[in-house]
């Protein structure tokens, strides 16, 4: 389910990692942030929605290094080049992923900034919308959201170009160690 | 129709910018849409999408009233109303109460069929589409030109012009910049908002949600940044359960612009909280503005199945041509029409109706299963039976329901026509077949009718009979054709019957509205057909086929004529076109042809009424093939001609380019020979190949097969 779901993410233009452990994609989220050149500068920021995935990565070690925060509010967002986040599920069909954001932080971080960055735990790969269905319940969920690729318009002259009024970039980080279910 | 629609398709039709875009998306389009539906079980998609669509239908004020109930149990407010005025009543006080001074809207066909903005405005609060193509066309003051791409009639230069306007600086015409604009500059309004407003592509009643689709994320922003939010939801957006979401999603983006999902999709139940801390507030409203009243209506009911993605306009040969803003309306295509009949009022589409050629592309691909073509047949009828038909239209009409009169006529024609005549072609054809003659030549009428011919043939005494239904155009311009099918069919051992009481099929009627005439020409036709011992009845015109084995029932049935209805059944049953009964004969090898020699390439035209209709596609082909003719597909080869019977005399200036289109294609396959099924084609693709001096030729099938038997 990984390849399908990775072969249809990198169709519509997001670009897909998996790793083992939440070390090692502690490491690929910091170098990429340094290769991004994320500093403590409007513009130039991160910001980092409550996720599961930092239970226990050391919230404390990772707010030391510059440009990353974990305060999120609409001005910050709109501040930041790189908004993460850890989704619930992935669509192997699609390459959609799919997150309860009724909370929301989770959607300004996923929406703002010119980068998103995703985390979904490899376990929670599902095969459509069929099964995803069987699990959401909007009774509880207020704003599920599906982000399928990076924002996109055709809206000139049908030419495909690349973020619109949401993110440029999509990165989409699979962590197997973070297990499966919906914490 | 009037002047000034005539001159708002020539100006449509001649504007390159609109034609090339539209006509390249819609040249992509089919093939995108086809990779997208791989894997997927289409008919089967879409009737559970039509099931769905269609039960909701039923209960429109039951589904309502549950969605109320479930979304106000989640904390939304709803408002229901039938009445486009109280929408935006309704809207302005929030606004008034709250002390809104700045709206950012995401894409939505309902604001936009109530004029919202222009409300807005007058209230003095700021309102900025935020769809880049909803806001180009904002900035332009243009309606939208077609449902999911509201700006595609605008090219990248005018966009920059406007945009340079707005931002007060040059700039390039830059796609990429051009977008980076409207982000940077977008950005702040959203920001800014005190209000966002959304429609809603589903509406579940079960758990009171609203979902939307979108790509360029600005409906996540305006649901998400302002403290309040409001979707105006028109009532057919409503669904029964939460799981029907997924049908119409598969189905959806797939239809609309190829994708297996669009970036986004959002389903919201309920406020969630702002983020600075506060609950947002939610209101959804229910807008009726006649959709109860169609879900009434028998014949239009299912034009609530409708998902809106805009399919019908993607595969429209018509509105490639014309792009959306001929419609006049906030709707524009084949739905639109439909639409535009109804939220307006029917005689507002008088004019609009007359686009549709009946070529029934839309049909195949609708996710909805609506029979847009259907529709706007019944839109024609109910215009001619509420203001009647045009005098001359009733003219030639009562002519041809006068069987001996019309055929005197057009015998009459076929002398007078002669001084005309050069080589095959004649430059006016006289009586309905009026004056148009520059991209294309008319046949002459032929001096001896295949009504008169078929009495000199000499056919075998033969136990199986079959009764032939010529229609005007072989009986009158190509006799040659009927005396190729009775020499196959001799062939084959079958005595080929001609009742010379039948007359014409009633189609020229029937897709002008005049329900009557063609029901009166149906009535003669069974007569003449079922008088006869005959097994079948073969017509090698695809639209008068049409007309006896699917039409003639419903004509009889509107017009209360159902003492005919059995017999109607009886002739339909009978009725066979002309490719499929020879393919069955040569199949039974009742039927054979010379073998062995290599005829060199062809290519197949399909008709519409053929391919569509009666689902027959593969047999011409095979048969071609088994002659021994090399099969080149042109590109395109099921797309109309233009001819759509008198169309092509009503709105030459869209059936030209559309000839235009097929001849191109025609030509590029380097085929010397170009086949078809059907009389109505041979006559405008020969004619226009004709007056282009081409060495192509047009063929019937039925010459082709029968010039080769052995």
């Amino acid at each position: 389910m990984y390849d399908a779901f990775k072969e249809r993410a990198i169709g519509v233009g997001a670009e897909v990692h998996r790793f083992a452990t939440k070390g090692e994609a502690t490491d690929f989220i910091l170098a990429f942030l340094q290769k991004e050149e994320i500093a403590d500068i409007p513009g130039s920021c991160a910001v980092w929605a409550e996720s599961p995935f930092l239970d226990g990565v050391g919230k404390t070690a990772l707010q030391q290094i510059a440009g990353i925060g974990f305060e999120v509010n609409r001005t910050l967002a709109a501040e930041a080049r790189v908004g993460i986040s850890q989704m619930d599920w992935a669509l192997a069909d699609t390459g959609s992923l799919v997150q309860d954001q009724s909370a929301v932080e989770k959607r300004l971080v996923s929406s703002l900034p010119a980068i998103h960055l995703a985390l979904v735990p490899t376990a929670n790969i599902l095969e459509g919308k069929k099964a995803l269905f069987e699990r959401l319940n909007p009774r509880t969920s207020s704003y599920i959201a599906f982000i399928t690729g990076p924002s996109r318009t055709a809206d000139i002259e049908r030419v495909l170009t690349i973020g619109v009024h949401g993110p440029q970039r999509l990165i989409i980080v699979f962590v197997d160690e973070l297990g499966g279910g919906i914490s | 129709m009037k002047k000034d629609f005539k001159a708002s398709i020539t100006r449509a039709v001649n504007d390159a910018n609109l034609t090339g875009a539209l006509g390249k998306f819609s040249e992509a389009y089919k093939v995108n849409r086809a990779k997208a539906f791989e894997g997927i079980d289409f008919e089967a998609l879409r009737t559970t999408v039509a099931e769905i669509k269609s039960a909701a239908a039923c209960d429109l004020d039951a589904l309502a009233e549950t969605f109320k109930k479930n979304a106000e149990a989640q904390g939304a407010k709803v408002y229901r109303t039938s009445d486009p005025q109280q929408v935006k009543e309704y809207i302005l006080t929030v606004a008034r109460e709250r002390g809104v001074k700045n709206v950012v809207k995401s894409k939505s066909m309902a604001t936009e069929e109530i004029h919202l903005n222009r409300d807005l405005l007058e209230s003095g609060i700021s309102v900025a589409e935020t769809d880049l193509g909803e806001w180009i066309i904002q900035l332009a003051g243009h309606t939208p030109s077609h449902m999911v791409m509201p700006g595609i009639h605008m090219t990248k230069e005018e966009v920059a012009e406007l945009f340079s306007k707005e931002v007060d600086e040059r700039l390039e015409s830059d796609i990429p910049r051009l977008v980076k604009v409207a982000r940077d500059e977008l950005r702040g309004k959203f920001l800014a908002a005190d209000m966002g407003i959304t429609g809603a592509n589903i509406a579940v009643a079960e758990t009171g949600s609203i979902v939307l689709v979108t790509n360029e994320g600005n409906a996540r922003l305006v649901s998400t940044l302002p403290r309040i939010h409001i979707a105006v939801v028109g009532l057919e957006k409503l669904v029964e359960e939460f799981s029907s979401v997924t049908p119409i999603l598969e189905a959806l983006p797939r239809s609309a612009t190829a994708q297996l999902l669009t970036s986004y999709v959002s389903i919201i139940s309920g406020p969630t909280p702002n983020d600075d801390g506060t609950m947002k507030e939610l209101h959804i409203i229910l807008m009726d503005n006649k959709r109860t009243e169609m879900a009434r209506d028998p014949k239009f009911k299912q034009a609530l199945q409708c998902i809106r993605c805009g399919s019908c306009l993607n595969v429209c040969p018509i509105f490639r041509l014309v792009g959306g803003h001929v419609f006049g309306s906030v709707y524009t295509g084949g739905i639109g029409t439909i639409l535009t009949a109804w939220f307006d009022e029917l005689k507002k589409s008088d004019e609009i109706q007359g686009l549709c050629i009946q070529c029934g592309n839309c049909k195949e691909v609708c996710p909805g299963k609506l029979d847009i073509p259907g529709m706007i047949m019944e839109i024609r009828r109910r215009l001619v039976e509420e203001k009647g038909q045009p005098l001359v239209q009733k003219a030639i009409f009562s002519v041809v329901n006068n069987r001996r009169l019309f055929h005197t006529m057009l015998r009459a024609a076929s002398v007078a026509g002669k001084p005309f005549t050069s080589g095959q072609f004649i430059r006016h054809l006289p009586l309905f077949l009026s004056d148009l003659t520059e991209n294309r030549s008319l046949p002459a009428i032929a001096a001896e009718p295949f009504r008169d011919v078929v009495k000199k043939i000499k056919q075998p005494k033969c136990e199986e009979k079959v009764a032939f239904y010529a229609g005007c155009l072989i009986d009158f311009a190509y006799p040659e054709m009927g005396v190729a099918l009775v020499k196959l069919l001799n062939k084959a051992g079958i005595e080929v019957v001609f009742p010379q009481a039948q007359t014409c099929c009633g189609a020229p009627a029937l897709y002008n509205g005049a329900y009557e005439a063609a029901a009166n020409n149906a009535i003669e036709n069974i007569k003449a057909l079922l008088e006869e011992e005959v097994t079948q009845v073969v017509s090698a015109c695809p639209t008068c086929t049409v007309a006896l084995n699917h039409e003639f029932g419903a004509t009889l049935e509107t017009q209360g004529r159902t003492e005919w209805l059995a017999k109607a059944k009886e002739l339909a049953e009978k009725t066979v076109d002309f490719s499929t009964l020879v393919k069955r004969l040569v199949d039974q090898r009742r039927l054979s042809f010379k073998d062995g020699e290599a005829l060199g390439a062809i290519t197949y035209h399909d008709s519409c009424h053929l391919k569509r209709a009666l689902k027959v596609f593969e047999e011409p082909r095979e048969l071609l093939q088994t002659l021994g003719y090399q099969m080149t597909e042109m590109f395109e080869c099921d797309t109309c001609c233009g001819m759509g019977g008198s169309y092509s005399m009503k709105l030459p200036e869209i059936s030209a380019p559309i000839l235009k289109n097929k001849l191109a294609n025609i030509e590029k396959t380097g085929a010397p020979v170009v086949a078809m099924d059907c009389p109505g084609c041979v006559m405008q693709i020969r004619g226009g190949l004709d007056q282009r001096g081409s060495s192509i030729k047009v063929r019937h099938s039925v010459e082709l097969l029968a010039e080769r038997l052995d």
